[in-house]
């Protein structure tokens, strides 16, 4: 059995009762929602109950109308006000008196009937079938079967869009991580169940814990790429909540995936080696967890004259490759990331770890940048070879005055 | 007669292929020693200013010129991105862990990347290290490490002042600078143009040397050998305050 409720101008309103009702909901039009309601005696009684239960939840104004497929139910929600229950194999009789226009036929089909006298649903129910079909084709004969209340089509119902979210209300408050990613083990596997049913993976997760003194804990972990799989998941945030414990015991837990669709990769014998994006994503979390999240990335040069300026960005496999081909073999420099404040007299050079008299060298060059800014920086360097058989990069300061060695040639 | 060729399939069976070897683009090293081994460890070794990270550079350019990723695990934080991304570094392609002069971190690291899998060439600075320190790493844990990249495509490199996998390593590599270019006369303004350094293998006890030259970087323009300002004169207002 379907029901169909019908309100002019209530927006989503009925869409929205007919959810409450039903898992099978299809909105018609933007008036008209059809509901299929096999099921609902158990809980409401007779079909009569059941369109009283509809009327009373929906709160406005509505035209119910109930019948054994959605075409009459329809039909009989558009052209009669209140309730309706059409008797399964009376349909017919029932719909006779409404107008031909509910059926909205092409315009040449109504002016076709419309010169022919005929204007109800009776009317063209009693024209034979035969006549009908040679004379307006097909389109004929669908407008016919509606108008005597027989319709074969399935309901099309709308898909609530998907929420990959699981929460969880804990029995007594939880202080401790093990007990906790228990429950977050079994949250996810729920979460990771559906992206996988629909054929999808997470992009992102995040974690809200409800803390005991009210407050809220909550964690976001942005993937490289989509992925599914539970367990990585579960280490990602067990790692993630150990750098970043919550500040009291957690009472309740909320988790959330963002939905993406999977990385698809083509593999080939030829293609070179590169780390599995998940395997990936653990290890660096892992490894985070250890030398401190700031300390490990892809380097990045900034457009700057100021000598060994980078900044860090996260490291990924699945970034654009530039394309740069290996050139002959360069002087590498290793730098004191602390530049070694020296001393220089004559032709001595001392610092921690540095000691000897310049054998060669090459300078001044001056530089000096950023004078627009607080930071200003400008420095006289000089490259020289040392007694101890050392190749350092020395400067002066020229704001100080004050002696560095900033590294070494290797 | 049977039993011979039957010896000799035995022997073919049981052999252990060669490692397939990783060039460093640099002519002369590749031609006397032809790379360094994948799925090993290799040692390089040697003083301050001996050519060892000049070496590594190059390594890591030509892996990553291959489209491999490089991770280099650095415990002195020495690693230069600007002398990286000249020695041809795809800098994208390489990850960089700073573990500010904590060795243990280092190997705790490294270990994680070769569990991990997937790179062209982990690197394990420990260059800046003081050897002392340096040699408290346990043989246990080279054997680990030894372990952990064997019948891998992963070459895994370390850079010292001495020789520390010792047995744990497949090749090891001793550095020594040999000569220093410099253009222009003495006294008056020069410029570090390149320099030599000289590669010798000393495990496997295969005599062997490689010399190879590493140029001074002069692509940022403003290092000449005209110096645009007076040595002398710089060098005495220095001096002077």
């Amino acid at each position: 059995m379907f029901a169909c409720m019908h309100a002019s101008g209530a927006g989503a309103r009925p869409l929205a009762c007919a959810q409450d009702f039903s898992l099978q909901v299809e909105p018609t039009d933007a008036d008209t929602v059809i509901l299929d309601i096999d099921g609902l005696g158990n809980l409401f009684g007779t079909v009569h109950e059941i369109a009283h239960a509809i009327a009373r939840r929906a709160g406005f104004p509505v035209n119910i109308a109930i019948a054994s497929n959605p075409d009459a139910a329809f039909h009989a929600a558009r052209g009669f006000t209140g309730i309706s229950i059409l008797p399964q194999g009376d349909e017919a009789k029932f719909l006779a008196s409404l107008p031909l226009t509910l059926l909205s036929p092409a315009e040449e089909i109504e002016e076709t009937l419309a010169r022919w006298g005929i204007r109800t649903f009776r009317d063209l129910d009693a024209l034979p079938d035969l006549g009908v079909a040679a004379r307006l084709g097909e389109e004929g004969v669908r407008l016919q079967k509606l108008a005597c209340g027989e319709s074969s089509r399935r309901l099309r119902p709308v898909e609530a869009p998907p929420r990959f979210e699981e929460t969880m209300e804990l029995e007594y408050p939880v202080d401790l991580l093990e007990p906790l990613m228990f429950v977050l083990g079994r949250l996810l596997g729920d979460v990771c169940a559906r992206l996988e049913e629909r054929a999808l993976a997470a992009i992102e997760l995040r974690l809200c814990l409800q803390l005991e003194n009210a407050g809220e804990h909550a964690r976001a972990i942005r993937l490289p790429v989509p992925m599914r799989s539970a367990r990585v998941f579960l280490k990602l945030l067990e790692l993630d909540l150990e750098k970043h414990p919550p500040a009291a015991p957690i009472v309740r837990v909320t988790l959330a995936a963002e939905p993406a669709k999977p990385r698809v990769t083509q593999n080939g014998l030829f293609i070179p080696l590169a780390p599995e994006p998940e395997k990936l994503e653990l290890t660096l979390a892992r490894i985070a967890a250890v030398v401190g999240e700031g300390n490990m990335g892809s380097p990045e040069l900034l457009d700057t004259h100021l000598p060994g300026a980078f900044r860090m960005r996260s490291f990924g496999t699945s970034r654009q490759w530039a394309g740069k081909s290996a050139g002959p073999a360069t002087l590498a420099f290793r730098v004191f990331r602390q530049p070694l404040a020296a001393k220089v007299q004559g032709s001595f050079v001392s610092a921690p770890g540095v000691r000897g008299k310049i054998v060669r060298q090459a300078g001044p060059w001056r530089t000096s940048g950023d004078w627009w800014t607080l930071s200003a920086w400008a420095r006289d360097e000089w490259d020289v070879e040392l007694s101890d058989g050392g190749l350092y990069r020395i400067y002066c300061d020229a704001n100080t005055g004050r002696w560095f060695i900033e590294g070494s040639y290797d | 007669m049977a039993a011979a060729i039957l010896q000799t399939i035995h022997l073919k069976l049981h052999a252990r292929p060669d490692a397939e070897l990783m060039p460093s683009g640099i002519p002369g090293f590749d031609a006397v020693l032809g790379g360094i081994p994948r799925g090993s460890v290799t040692d390089i070794f040697g003083p301050a200013s001996s050519g060892r990270t000049s070496l590594l550079l190059a390594l890591m350019a030509q892996a990553t010129a291959r489209e491999e990723f490089c991770a280099v695990v650095d415990a002195s934080d020495a690693f230069d991105p600007t002398s990286a991304a000249a020695a041809g570094i795809a800098l994208e392609r390489l990850l960089w862990i700073r573990t500010g002069g904590n060795a243990e971190h280092a190997l705790k690291a490294t270990d994680l990347l070769l569990q991990a899998g997937g790179f062209g060439l982990v690197a394990m600075d420990l260059g800046d290290i003081a050897p002392e320190t340096a040699r408290r790493i346990s043989l246990a844990s080279w054997y680990r490490l030894r372990r952990a990249v064997e019948n891998t495509p992963t070459a895994l490199v370390v850079v010292e002042r001495t020789p520390l996998a010792r047995a744990c390593a497949t090749l090891a590599l001793e550095c020594a600078r040999s000569r220093i270019q410099w253009s222009g006369a003495p006294g008056c303004s020069q410029l570090l143009r390149s320099v030599t350094f000289a590669a010798e293998r000393r495990k496997p006890m295969r005599p062997a040397s490689a010399v190879f030259e590493a140029q001074e970087r002069l692509d940022n323009g403003w290092r000449s050998e005209q110096a645009p300002l007076s040595r002398e004169r710089v060098m005495t207002a220095h001096l002077q305050r």
